[in-house]
């Protein structure tokens, strides 16, 4: 088992050293990779796009040729899960914020999503979260987060809510959460992240 | 299920040191006004520091150099999605916390503004907006750790386009950490007690072999070669300064050092990125500045 972390941008070692760790606990015998190149996509079995800021992380994806091979690989099955900013970059949809950072997004999932939803730095938190069918009072972390929304008629599902606000999708082997589940030593979502692996 | 705001926790360790994190193999530039942040951000800066002037106008204005006007501030913040930092001078914990109130992101606790406290730097850790700080060797940065500061950079000398200090004090800094692996217990405490900060934090650089905040390069950088030089050095990303609007063409030179950033150990990308961007900032030699008018020389 080969996961690669996209290594542009952002808390990329997070993601590295909590995947090493999973697959540890799992007793999984795998390899992490940092992607900065086109043809590591194909050596992959996974990729993850971690936080950052997806305005720059975006621009990068052109500038390293990733973008067109990512899309190709997860249309064709490979798993892929976005954190913070690889939320909005798996989006679909965005909102004027994106619009105007001109961001140009993955379009992988049927969401729509709205940058900075919950504010500045200052009203960043932390908070127990329920995530259904992954993690009861998972320990989440939201950093300048974005909100999700899905598109009409989609077969995603909502997998997290912050009350009226949705944090976490999951549709088909794509997932995607509005905070940093790099930040904290619960794995319990890279583990379903990696089941879909075996 | 209803979470309730009072069960939510803020301003936590955690979350400023995420945030630091998230800036990581990024570009953090200097910007005067809102076109100049417009720039920045269309080029991919990670975030913005909103100044009132660049550091090489400081110095040429000299007088006592204050946090911007929170005008200045509130019409960057207004203007960008990406984040604002702002500076705060030394010690001056009513500025950071105007700063904070403001909403800025990230306050810079900046030898580049006119110290305001000649005994104590901000206590970082009794405000809920992170802190970045300079440093010239490991003792300045872990003390800065212990006070509450989310990340550091090396102080470099700002506004000389020189990047001579920058390197400098990256290399002190890392050569220290190394010295660190070879020292049994009595001698960490010895480190410890030199440094003024407590053994766990020492003990904590020795067994990582880096400090245990982000660690980004400044004071000095002017080109994309400039800013790769210190990305291989070991810098998580970089801040530039007077380097961008002070070249002769600052979108290209601004979108160049994004790129030169995330292309860092490429010479060959490296080179067709440094193509053809004009004059970089004029530059200024470290021994024409009196020690007196070295900014790196501001904290301890």
């Amino acid at each position: 088992m080969r996961v690669g972390v996209l290594g542009v941008q952002g808390a990329v070692s997070e993601h590295v050293r909590t995947l090493i760790k999973t697959m540890s606990e799992m007793g999984l015998d795998g390899d992490v990779e940092v992607v900065r190149k086109g043809d590591q996509i194909k050596k992959i079995d996974a990729l993850i796009i971690p936080g950052g800021e997806s305005s720059t992380i975006s621009r990068l994806l052109d500038t390293f040729e990733l973008r067109e091979k990512i899309i190709s690989r997860v249309k064709n099955g490979m798993p892929i899960m976005g954190t913070c900013a690889g939320s909005v970059l798996l989006s679909s949809q965005g909102d004027e914020a994106v619009e105007r950072s001109e961001s140009k997004l993955l379009e992988l999932m049927d969401t729509s999503v709205i940058r900075n939803a919950f504010g500045r730095q200052r009203e960043s938190f932390e908070c127990l979260l329920d995530i259904h069918g992954i993690a009861d009072s998972f320990h989440a972390v939201f950093i300048r987060a974005p909100e999700l929304a899905l598109l009409p008629g989609s077969d995603a599902k909502v997998i997290a809510e912050f009350n009226d606000k949705i944090v976490g999708v999951e549709q088909g082997d794509i997932l995607s959460f509005s905070f940093h589940p790099e930040l904290t030593d619960d794995v319990r979502i890279h583990r379903y992240f990696l089941e879909k692996l075996i | 299920m209803e979470i309730e705001i009072s069960k939510l926790r803020f301003g936590s360790e955690l979350l400023k040191k995420g945030f630091a994190s998230m800036q990581k193999g990024g570009v953090i530039m200097d910007v005067t006004n809102a076109d100049e942040a417009a720039i920045a951000e269309d080029a991919g800066a990670v975030a913005v520091m909103a100044l009132e002037r660049v550091p090489a106008d400081i110095r040429e204005a000299g007088g006592v150099a204050r946090m911007a006007d929170p005008k200045k501030v509130r019409e960057i913040l207004d203007s960008v999605d990406i984040p604002v930092m702002a500076k705060c001078r030394i010690g001056h914990f009513v500025e950071a916390q105007v700063l904070e109130s403001l909403g800025v992101d990230m306050v810079d606790e900046s030898e580049v503004l006119t110290p305001a406290d000649p005994f104590y730097h901000v206590d970082k850790s009794l405000f809920d907006v992170p802190f970045v700080c300079g440093c010239r060797n490991l003792g300045e940065a872990l003390r800065r750790i212990d006070e509450g500061a989310a990340m550091m950079r090396t102080k470099g000398e700002a506004g000389t386009g020189n990047i001579v200090e920058a390197v400098r004090h990256q290399r002190t800094v890392q050569g220290a950490i190394h010295e660190l692996r070879k020292k049994d217990k009595h001698e960490l405490r010895d480190a410890a007690k030199l440094y003024g900060v407590p053994l766990e934090l020492v003990q904590e650089v020795a067994d990582m072999q880096r400090l245990p905040v982000v660690n980004f390069a400044a004071g000095g950088i002017a080109t994309p070669a400039d800013a790769a030089l210190m990305m291989q050095m070991g810098s998580d990303g970089v801040f530039v300064g007077s380097g961008i609007f002070k070249s002769e063409n600052p979108p290209m030179m601004a979108e160049a050092i994004v790129k030169s950033v995330m292309h860092y150990d490429d010479p060959e990308t490296l080179a067709d990125i440094s193509d053809g961007l004009g004059d970089a900032m004029p530059g200024k030699n470290i021994d024409d500045i009196p020690e007196s008018e070295r900014l790196q020389e501001r904290g301890w």
